[in-house]
Order: structure tokens, then C-alpha cells, then sequence
């Protein structure tokens, strides 16, 4: 495997090898000097075309944790802004001889287009409206630190499916684990994914009985204007996880987030700070993950 | 060009004269003299040693083709295409007449773009050109562009192509106002407000690859509402590139309700689904875009059952670092003037089309349409002949393309069934030569 597009792409066992991967480095983190010379020499970039606070951060300290050499592209400097395509940047920072290139691009199938012009590891950090595959990743890694194992789980993912690529990564993902998907929203903001042993819901309360996760996901404010759904009071009415909506799913449901969350919103705050809430060991889990994408990348696995 | 040509021996097929038939074409000066048939139980003699003769014995004799919809990009885009290398590439795929689409730069929306064309035309072109004018000022769908005079100046159709019309008054009175110079409006069938940000179909596949779509309501819904704009006025409406099982069907309708609707679809549109663009293959990136099976067996049994009335290519040529990009940022379009008739040839393989349909719908009818004396074999008739094996095979290779667009999803497919002679403007093009 040269590269990470996707998680479509990933058969059970890569995924399963990154994932017993992640343990070990996760293991690593633990120690008190947290850095290994696994990637020593290597060239990592990581060129996000968006912003990006918690991805950029957990990639940039999992290079440095691997030792590897580091460099940050950001678009406003970059000639990007002055007309170059991005075919040329990317052809650019590969003539400096870099090993990995790390990419977020608000332009689905961003990562296969590069992917298939270079030399370099590419790492979907997330492309447009289609995945982010290291985050389900994480995401997986972390259920099963809860749970044991991803199969025959009702794991419901709640909100703007759409356009969440944490959402269909992590579709793609637990479909091929055996996990009994449940997609909860407003039927404007749920796609077509009837191949991915998925069942929707409408009704929030019905969607959660019984859930052994459950998967928040932002809701974009600019969806609003768009006839999506008519105003942020009537989605937390209809689909924000409150604590009453959470004790209808199991007794120790786990409540997820990808980030950044808006209280009040998507997510009351007291759920968001409860017992059953792991949405900051999501955040340290994704780190020994993105190690071992990069480590298995590199051949090194 | 010798004084005579005399192409001996070939399968000839005109249905506009009822023409299906071995026999032999005498061409003077550039014009069609005489047609013999076997079947008349004579040929052409007389002092063949002045001629300068064609064996087509075994090959079709064809109509050269008449499309009409076309973009040669000239003025404005000249690094995708120019009038020189897009009639150069037509005639390569046996069209031996363009209808050029408005959306140039400057827009052809006056006479004067217009008459730039047809000059440009007169001086580079390897084949007849016929301009479609813009319905609106600056294809901004607000104001009619200056239709008379850039019909006086040559253009036979108006069109707001990629652009469409979406003030239901504006295209309310295009079509009226058509009326006065009977000439079609052709629609390029588009709810924007429904495809918005659409770059593929809308479906599943879109949904997997995290594409926005463009849904078939978006093509229905406008052809619905012009067909409707068309009974009420009583102008030419003739429905551009129709991709959807939709459109078929309410088209099928409009005319069986005897309203003056005709329509085109394309190539890609009965060859190949929305799964060519996976692997975010921008080179199957084009609008309408392409869509599913079902779409594909509607818009077949639509040419078969006569619903859609012409073949058109589309022929819309991009430079390669346009297609070279993100698949939201690259243009739509297909270069498609070099495998136009070899895949239009496979509904007559496949029994959905006979020769005489083809010819009328790649030929016939679309000059029908724009009112032009073309698209037939008519003694006295300017000698456009396109002369096609239908055995001979041949591998899609973009690079050998005449067109400076290498944008085809057809890449490295062999078709069977290619034009190997050209006649157009006097001038006879061998393309077995080359090979």
C-alpha cells in the first residue's frame, strides 16, 4: 500500500493491521519519552488547503513523535493564491524529495489525483464532502478500547451525513466490520448509502434504543441558509443528543465526536462532559493512529 | 482537387431520396453530378480516364455529417481549440458541417462575432460552419441578444448553451420572438438552482464519492417547462443533449401531442454510464453529466422510437491542465468529433438503428432542423460525402487526435466502423493514408 485515499479503499485486514499498529504505538505514547526513531530521515509535508486545528496538530506531533522531518505548508503564503494549479504546488514539493505528503483539500478525490501523479505516500486528511479516513480510524480504534470489537454493535452516527466525510469513512468502515449502522437526521442531510448495510432514521428517540455508540457530528451553521434545515433551535430539538435522548440508548452507550463541537447545538454540554462522553481520548488515540498509517506506509510494518 | 471524381461502387445511402444501394457518384467541380445505381442497371462510363475514381467497393457511401452542437472555442479560447483544428478534427469524423455554440469570448451574441466566425471560417476551415447565436446579451439570460440581424449575419440557430435560460419570461419570449425568422431555439435543459454545485449525477455513486450531484429532475424539470413554453408559443424548440429517461419520456409526449419540439443526444449519452468517472476521472467529466444504464436503454429505445431526433457530439475540447485538476475545478466536456460516428455506429450493429436511420439522425434531420442545404447526396448539392468502413477497427488514442482537445472518456477503447475518406470544400482526405 503506497498511500491512504481512503477507507473504501482498505481491505479488513490493512485496516486491522493499522489498528494492532496503533496499539503498540499507542503504547509508546504512554513512556515518558514519547518519541521513536521509526521515520528518522524521512520527509513528512503536510499541505492543508483548509483550515484545520485538531487533524493539523495530531499529524504534525505524530511526525514529530516518529522522528521524522516536518514541514508545514499553509495556503495563504503559498502560491497557491498566486494562480499556481495545484498539479504545479504539488509537483513542486515533490522535487524537494519528500517521503510523505499529508492532505486536506475542500475538493473530493483531491487525494486520488494526487496520488496517482507521485512518487510520495499521500495521506487523506480529509477531501472535500468524501472521507477522512484516519479519523475513522481513530474512531474504531477507540470503540474497541471500549467495546472489544466493532461487530454486531448498534453504533448510530447523528446529524449532517451529507456532507460529513467523518460520517461516510466511518460508514465505509464499521460496514466492513459487521456494525448495525444507524444514519439519524433530517432527510435533508442523509445521502443515498443503501449499499452500506445502513438504516436511517428520522426520529432521533426511535434511532438511539439500544445503542452501544454513538457518533455526533458537527452541524455547519451555513447549512442553515441553505434550506438543510430551517434553524439551529428546531435540529437540537429534533436531532441534538440531550441527556434524555441518551438514556434511551444502552446503559454504557459511549458518546463520540470528531470536533470541534458546538454546545448547544449538535450536543448539550452535559452530555458532552459526561462519564460516557470519550471525545477527548478520541483526540490521544488519534495520535498512536496517524503514527501507524505513516509507520505501515512506509513500509516499515 | 481533380476537375472529377468519380467514387465507384459503393454502398450509397440517402433516405432523404430513398437511396440504399450499390452504385457509383459523379462529382464535379466540387458538386454532385450524377448518381447511378446498380439497381438501374447502369453505371458511370464515360471517359473515366479523367476522373479520378474512389473504389468504395465494400465501404458506405454517406452524407457528409451535419452536427449540431458544437464548440470550436474560437474567439476567445484558441489554447482548447480554434476553427482551423476543431473543422480539421469534424471532417476527420466524417462532419462536413458545424453548428458552433455562442459561449466564445466575446460570446457570440452581434453580428459582429458572428461575421468573425464565418470569415475565420472562409480562411482556415476545412469544413462548413454554421454559427449558433446567443438568445440573451452576455448569455445572461436577461436580455435578447440582437437575433435578426445575427440571423441575417449567418447564424441558424439561437442557443444560451451552459448558460440555459432560467427566467421562464425571457425564454417565453426567445421562442416567440424566433418565430419571426423560423429558426429553433435550442435549450440546454438546466435547473441551476437544482444542480448547484453538481458536478456528476446525483445517486449513489455521487453519494460514495463524496460528488455533489446533479439530479435527472434537474434536466426534466427544464424540459417540461419549455416544452410547455413551446405550445404556448408556438416557437421552434429543439432540446439539446438529453441525458435522462426523464426527458425521453416527456418528449415522446410533447410530440405525440404534436408540439414543435426536436432533440439531440450525444454519444456518451447511449455509450457509457456516471461509473466512467470513477477514479474521479475528469475526462468523463461533462454536463449534462453522464448518467445511469436505465438512462442509457431510455435514450436507445428514444433514437430507436424516433423521441430524439439527431445525434450530436458536443464536441466541447479542453486544454489538458484544465482536466489536469481537482475533479469540482475541472471544465465539462468531451472532445468527441473523432468517435462520434464510430460509437453511433454501434446502434447499428447492435439493430437499434439501421444505416438510413443513422444518416438521418447524424445528417438529415439536424440539417432539417437549422434549414441548411446539407447533410444529403442531391445532385447539385455541394460534394459532402463521408465514405465509412464498417469493418475496419481502431484504437481510441487521444494523442492522434486533430482536435487540440484530448478529453475523451474513450480512451484506448477499439471501435469497429471508421470514416476512411472525407470529401468537403473540394478537397479529398484519405485517412487510410496516415496509418
Amino acid at each position: 500500500m503506497k498511500d491512504l485515499v481512503g477507507i473504501k479503499e482498505l481491505s479488513r485486514n490493512e485496516i486491522e493491521s493499522i489498528l494492532n499498529t496503533a496499539s503498540s504505538f499507542k503504547d509508546v505514547l504512554k513512556r515518558d519519552i514519547k518519541k521513536v526513531p521509526a521515520l528518522r530521515g524521512k520527509t513528512v509535508v503536510n499541505l492543508f488547503f483548509e483550515p484545520s486545528t485538531r487533524t493539523r496538530t495530531s499529524f504534525e506531533l505524530a511526525e514529530k513523535r516518529l522522528s521524522t522531518d516536518v514541514l508545514n505548508f499553509s495556503v495563504p503564503t503559498s502560491s497557491v493564491v498566486k494562480g499556481e494549479s495545484l498539479f504545479d504546488t504539488i509537483k513542486t514539493i515533490e522535487a524537494y524529495g519528500v517521503d510523505f505528503i499529508v492532505m486536506r483539500h475542500s475538493s473530493s478525490g483531491v487525494s486520488h489525483f494526487i496520488a496517482r501523479n507521485v512518487i510520495a505516500s499521500v495521506i487523506n486528511a480529509g477531501d472535500g464532502i468524501n472521507e477522512h479516513p484516519t479519523q475513522a480510524l481513530l474512531d474504531a480504534f477507540s470503540i474497541i478500547e471500549k467495546k472489544g470489537s466493532l461487530e454486531g454493535l448498534n453504533i448510530a452516527i447523528v446529524g449532517d451525513i451529507l456532507h460529513s466525510r467523518v460520517a461516510k469513512s466511518n460508514i465505509y468502515l464499521l460496514s466492513k466490520f459487521g456494525a448495525n449502522i444507524r444514519l439519524i437526521g433530517p432527510p435533508t442531510l442523509i445521502p443515498d448509502m443503501a449499499d452500506h448495510n445502513v438504516e436511517v432514521f428520522y426520529e432521533m428517540d426511535e434511532g438511539l434504543k439500544d445503542a452501544d455508540v454513538i457518533m455526533m457530528l458537527r452541524i455547519q451553521m451555513e447549512r442553515q441558509g441553505k434550506g438543510f434545515f430551517p434553524s439551529t433551535m428546531e435540529y437540537f430539538k429534533n436531532w441534538g443528543l440531550d441527556m434524555r435522548r441518551l438514556k434511551l440508548a444502552k446503559k454504557d452507550a459511549i458518546v463520540m465526536h470528531p470536533g470541534p463541537m458546538n454546545r448547544g447545538i449538535e450536543i448539550s454540554s452535559d452530555v458532552a462532559d459526561s462519564e460516557q462522553s470519550i471525545i477527548l481520548e478520541q483526540v490521544t488515540n488519534g495520535l498512536a493512529v496517524r503514527m501507524a498509517v505513516m509507520y505501515l506506509l512506509s513500509g516499515r510494518g | 482537387m481533380p476537375d472529377a471524381i468519380l467514387i465507384k461502387n459503393g454502398h450509397i445511402v440517402d433516405p432523404s431520396q430513398g437511396i440504399d444501394g450499390v452504385g457509383d457518384i459523379l462529382i464535379k467541380d466540387g458538386k454532385i453530378v450524377r448518381i447511378v445505381l446498380q439497381s438501374d442497371r447502369a453505371t458511370v462510363t464515360a471517359a473515366q480516364s479523367h476522373y479520378h475514381t474512389i473504389d468504395a467497393t465494400g465501404l458506405f457511401v454517406l452524407p457528409g455529417l451535419v452536427d449540431i452542437h458544437a464548440h470550436l472555442r474560437e474567439p476567445g479560447f484558441e489554447y482548447k481549440e480554434t476553427i482551423k483544428t476543431g473543422t480539421m478534427a469534424a471532417v476527420k469524423g466524417g462532419i462536413t458541417s458545424v453548428c458552433c455554440m455562442p459561449n466564445t469570448n466575446p460570446v457570440n451574441d452581434n453580428k459582429t462575432v458572428t461575421e468573425f466566425i464565418l470569415r475565420k471560417t472562409y480562411a482556415e476551415g476545412s469544413c462548413y460552419v454554421y454559427p449558433i447565436g446567443a438568445i440573451t446579451k452576455g448569455q445572461k439570460g436577461e436580455e435578447l441578444a440582437e437575433m435578426a440581424m445575427m440571423h441575417e449575419a449567418g447564424c441558424v440557430a439561437f442557443s444560451d448553451d451552459g448558460r440555459p435560460v432560467m427566467s421562464s419570461l425571457i425564454m417565453r419570449r426567445a421562442l416567440e420572438y424566433s418565430r419571426a425568422l423560423n429558426v429553433p431555439i435550442i435549450s440546454h435543459c438546466e435547473d441551476m438552482s437544482l444542480s448547484e454545485g453538481g458536478v456528476m449525477n446525483e445517486g449513489r455513486l455521487s453519494a460514495q464519492m463524496g460528488l455533489r450531484g446533479i439530479p435527472y429532475a434537474s434536466e426534466d424539470a427544464m424540459v417540461a417547462r419549455d416544452i410547455i413554453l413551446s405550445e404556448l408559443t408556438g416557437g421552434r424548440l429543439h432540446i439539446a443533449h438529453v441525458s435522462t429517461e426523464g426527458s425521453v419520456r416527456l418528449i415522446r409526449q410533447a410530440k405525440e401531442r404534436g408540439i414543435k419540439v426536436t432533440a439531440e443526444t450525444c454519444p456518451h449519452y447511449f455509450t457509457i454510464t456516471e461509473d466512467a468517472v470513477k477514479g474521479y476521472n475528469t475526462n468523463a467529466k461533462v454536463n449534462p453529466p453522464l448518467r445511469t444504464q436505465r438512462d442509457v436503454e431510455a435514450i436507445k429505445e428514444g433514437l430507436r422510437d424516433g423521441t430524439i431526433d439527431v445525434i450530436a457530439t458536443d464536441h466541447a475540447p479542453h486544454h489538458r491542465d484544465e482536466k489536469l485538476q481537482e475533479f469540482d475545478k475541472a471544465p465539462s466536456g468531451i472532445s468527441g468529433f473523432e468517435t462520434a460516428l464510430s460509437l453511433s455506429l454501434r446502434l447499428v450493429y447492435e439493430g437499434i438503428l439501421t444505416m438510413s436511420q443513422l444518416v438521418e439522425k447524424m445528417a438529415i434531420i439536424s440539417a432539417r432542423i437549422l434549414g441548411i442545404d446539407a447533410g444529403a447526396l442531391k445532385v447539385g448539392f455541394d460534394a459532402d460525402i463521408v465514405i465509412v468502413d464498417i469493418n475496419r477497427e481502431f484504437k481510441v488514442e487521444s494523442e492522434k487526435f486533430l482536435s487540440k482537445g484530448k478529453n475523451t472518456p474513450f480512451e484506448g477503447w477499439t471501435l469497429k466502423g471508421m470514416p476512411v475518406i472525407t470529401i468537403c470544400k473540394g478537397k479529398v482526405y484519405d485517412w487510410r493514408q496516415n496509418e
